[in-house]
């Protein structure tokens, strides 16, 4: 049985590739990709967290963050997909309208 | 079980019915249910009255109290009424009187648009009116008080439209206001001294001596603006010359009989608190007296037949001043009672004239209507003589009674002059007469052409009022006459009591009866020898004193005074106060504290660099720290 800090571990290094592909990456679907990676990853730290002392809990919240997740990929993509209908482009760089 | 307190509500529902209901209903129905709503009182005031004439309980109050209306803390107003018989009476005239002119209006106002509007009001009028008379404390007097005040607005400005009428009816209101703001500083100051506002509770408080001298004063003076102010005394009568734009049965239900008599009521109602205070009582008795020929001067050159009427009015509301204020309760309401009678009857008939000349007031456009006008006529004239003080009719007897109290308590000069008064009286009136109904014609040829006595439903109110202006007054007889003289004054004894001392010999009374016969003689007879004998009189006397004559034309320049001293500097403070506080101070404040707002926002728009890496980094940032304080 592997233990959950393998487990941790991954969640941890998912989590950090996905601050790091957001920070990296112009364009808004791809930051739009690496914010879902970093969801999973929480997820994954979780679902080690559920062998431990929090079984159920754990699992029941995986399965909200899941559904959060379905839903805000929905509102997301409708939102980049009309924002690429309207400005030409999803380059965050020429999404600038709140600069004070 | 005495039905008293019923008597208001007949014309409240009427009014009910019309305000909701009136514009659907024929004109016929209209007329037939305001009538019978004021018939209604009249019967159950009757019936009411008849308990207080015989029986075990003959003139003792009677009270009903419906219900608790206000309880806070120590302050207690019950919705309570008193029937007594000075409530009687002001209910008999206000619902007889009231119901006369409700049947003469069906004639009057028959061609009037606004048919249904005008019975609404008078309906409500009369409800508030009787609130007013049967109240048993200040305060639900004070609403009744309230209430005629804002159908007498309502009325006076019922033709709208026109520019005068919508002012006449403001400066109404507006005079009223000031002397309401006294009546009700009287109202607070008498709670403070005796903690109570029911009559029962004031009269209770007079008689232990709770109140001090000064304070009785200080409340029957404030008590005595509120009445001057709906009584239209000097200084606030100015208003009522102004009220005369409303339609001619308003003129005679509210501004003559009823209504404006409001003043002289409080004043016999709270008769124990005025005997406690000489002082008040002097105020009252020197401004009737002063108010009472001020206002005959002016009648004597005014040219607008309603005008005239008017100032007579005012005048005779100072005549009952004089009663109340030389201690004369029962003489002041006594000719209260008669003048309601043959002033409406004069304002009625006056409104038949107009009715008949198409509208026309100017009595220079009149003259020797006497033969177009059978039945108006002599009911006027009945009036007129009434009013005069001529022997043996209504209005002798009353004036008579008050002017014989007025020297029985040995106020010489204000005898004078309300004797001065009466041959003004007799004199305006008279001129009145001779120059509407006697002489030549001086009609418009298009007037003449539509001439025509009134109908019957204005014709039999003025017959049945001219047998009251004649015969009314024999209940008060003068005590000349024996063991039947003052019948009125004894029926109103549970409330009033007789004012001490001052007994008159036999023959004192003769010469004083003497003296008023002939001050009304005299004044008919000037009268005559100026306006009809030789009416190139009056105008070479105006042009002998041009001065005086454009005085009293002009009325003593009271409005133009009162312009220029209170209303011209309020309007122009108040626009000063626009300019330089609202404009500058408030408006200041406003837009100020918007563009410090508006400001504020557009510095900290300066952080923002609208890139969602910022922003995420912000996030990032934020949230290490966070982490870093909760864990090391």
């Amino acid at each position: 049985m592997i233990p959950a800090g393998w487990f941790l571990s991954l969640g941890l290094l998912l989590f950090v590739l996905g601050i790091i592909a957001f920070f990296v990456k112009r364009d808004l679907l791809t930051q739009f990709l690496s914010i879902e990676v970093m969801l999973g990853a929480g997820n994954l730290a979780f679902l080690a967290l559920a062998r431990g002392p929090a079984k159920v809990e754990a699992q029941v919240i995986v399965f909200f963050v899941m559904t959060v997740a379905a839903a805000e990929a929905a509102v997301g993509m409708a939102i980049i997909l009309l924002v690429h209908r309207r400005r030409r482009s999803i380059k965050t760089e020429d999404l600038r309208t709140l600069k004070g | 079980m005495n039905p008293f307190w019923l008597i208001p509500f007949p014309p409240a529902v009427g009014a009910f019915v019309l305000i909701v209901a009136g514009r659907k209903l024929s004109r016929k129905a209209v007329a037939w249910l305001a009538c019978l709503a004021a018939a209604a009182s009249f019967v159950l005031a009757v019936i009411s009255f008849q308990s207080l004439l015989g029986g075990a309980s003959a003139g003792r109050p009677i009270l009903r109290t419906l219900f608790t209306w206000i309880q806070a803390g120590e302050f207690r107003a019950d919705l309570a009424f008193r029937f007594d018989p000075l409530s009687a009476v002001m209910v008999l005239v206000v619902t007889g009187v009231g119901l006369l002119i409700h049947v003469y209006s069906t004639g009057y106002m028959s061609r009037d648009r606004s048919f249904a509007r005008f019975f609404a009001f008078l309906n409500l009028f009369t409800f508030a009116m009787l609130i007013l008379v049967l109240a048993d404390n200040l305060v639900l007097m004070f609403v009744g008080w309230e209430g005629v005040g804002l159908c007498s607005y309502l009325l006076i400005g019922f033709w709208f439209e026109k520019p005068a009428a919508a002012a006449a009816g403001q400066k109404a209101f507006i005079v009223n206001r000031i002397g309401d703001a006294g009546f009700l500083l009287g109202i607070l100051f008498l709670f403070l001294t005796i903690g109570g506002v029911s009559f029962g509770a004031i009269n209770e408080a007079v008689a232990g001596g709770i109140i001090a001298p000064a304070t009785a004063t200080l409340i029957a003076v404030l008590l005595f603006v509120g009445a001057a102010g709906k009584s239209a005394q000097i200084p606030l009568y100015v208003w009522l010359p102004d009220a005369m734009e409303g339609p001619t049965p308003v003129s005679a239900l509210i501004h003559a009989a009823t209504m404006v008599t409001a003043g002289v009521y409080m004043v016999a109602r709270l008769n124990p608190l005025y005997a406690a205070s000489p002082a008040a009582s002097e105020v009252v008795a020197v401004v009737g007296a002063l108010t009472a020929v001020f206002a005959a001067t002016i009648a004597l050159v005014q040219n607008d037949i309603k005008r005239v009427l008017a100032y007579s009015t005012i005048s005779q509301l100072g005549y009952m001043f004089i009663g109340c204020g030389v201690g004369a309760y029962a003489a002041g309401v006594f000719h209260l009672y008669t003048h309601a009678f043959f002033k409406s009857l004069l304002f009625l008939a006056a409104g038949s004239v107009m009715h008949a000349l198409s509208g026309e007031l100017d009595m220079r456009k009149m003259g020797g209507l006497r033969k177009h006008l059978p039945r108006t006529y002599p009911t006027f004239l009945i009036g007129a003589v009434a009013i005069a003080g001529v022997p043996f009719l209504s209005g002798f007897f009353s004036k008579d009674a008050v002017l014989t109290a007025a020297f029985a308590q040995g106020r010489y000069f204000i005898w004078a002059l309300g004797l001065g008064g009466a041959v003004l009286t007799a004199f305006y009136m008279f001129r009145l007469v001779f120059l509407t109904f006697h002489g030549q014609e001086r009609l418009e040829p298009e007037v003449k052409r539509h001439l025509h006595e009134s109908p019957g439903a204005m014709t039999v109110p003025l017959v049945i009022l001219a047998f009251f202006s004649v015969f009314a007054g024999y209940v008060g007889l003068p005590p000349v006459v024996g063991k039947h003289a003052h019948l009125f004054d004894r029926f109103l004894e549970p409330v009033i009591k007789p004012a001490e001392g001052g007994h008159l010999g036999l023959g004192t009374e003769w010469v004083l009866i003497a003296a008023s016969v002939a001050a009304a003689l005299l004044g008919i007879g000037a009268a005559y020898a100026f306006f009809l004998r030789d009416p190139r009189i009056p105008r070479r006397l105006g042009e002998k004193f041009p001065g005086l004559y454009r005085l009293l034309l002009n009325k003593y320049y009271v409005d133009e005074a009162y312009d220029a001293a209170i209303v011209k500097p309020l309007v122009q403070g108040s626009a000063r106060v626009y300019d330089k506080f609202d404009l500058a101070v408030i408006d200041g404040a406003v837009n100020g504290s918007a563009r410090a707002a508006g400001l504020l926002g557009r510095l900290l728009s300066l952080i923002q660099s609208g890139l969602i890496k910022d922003y995420a980094l912000a996030v990032l940032f934020g949230m290490a720290i966070f982490l870093g304080v909760l864990f090391f």
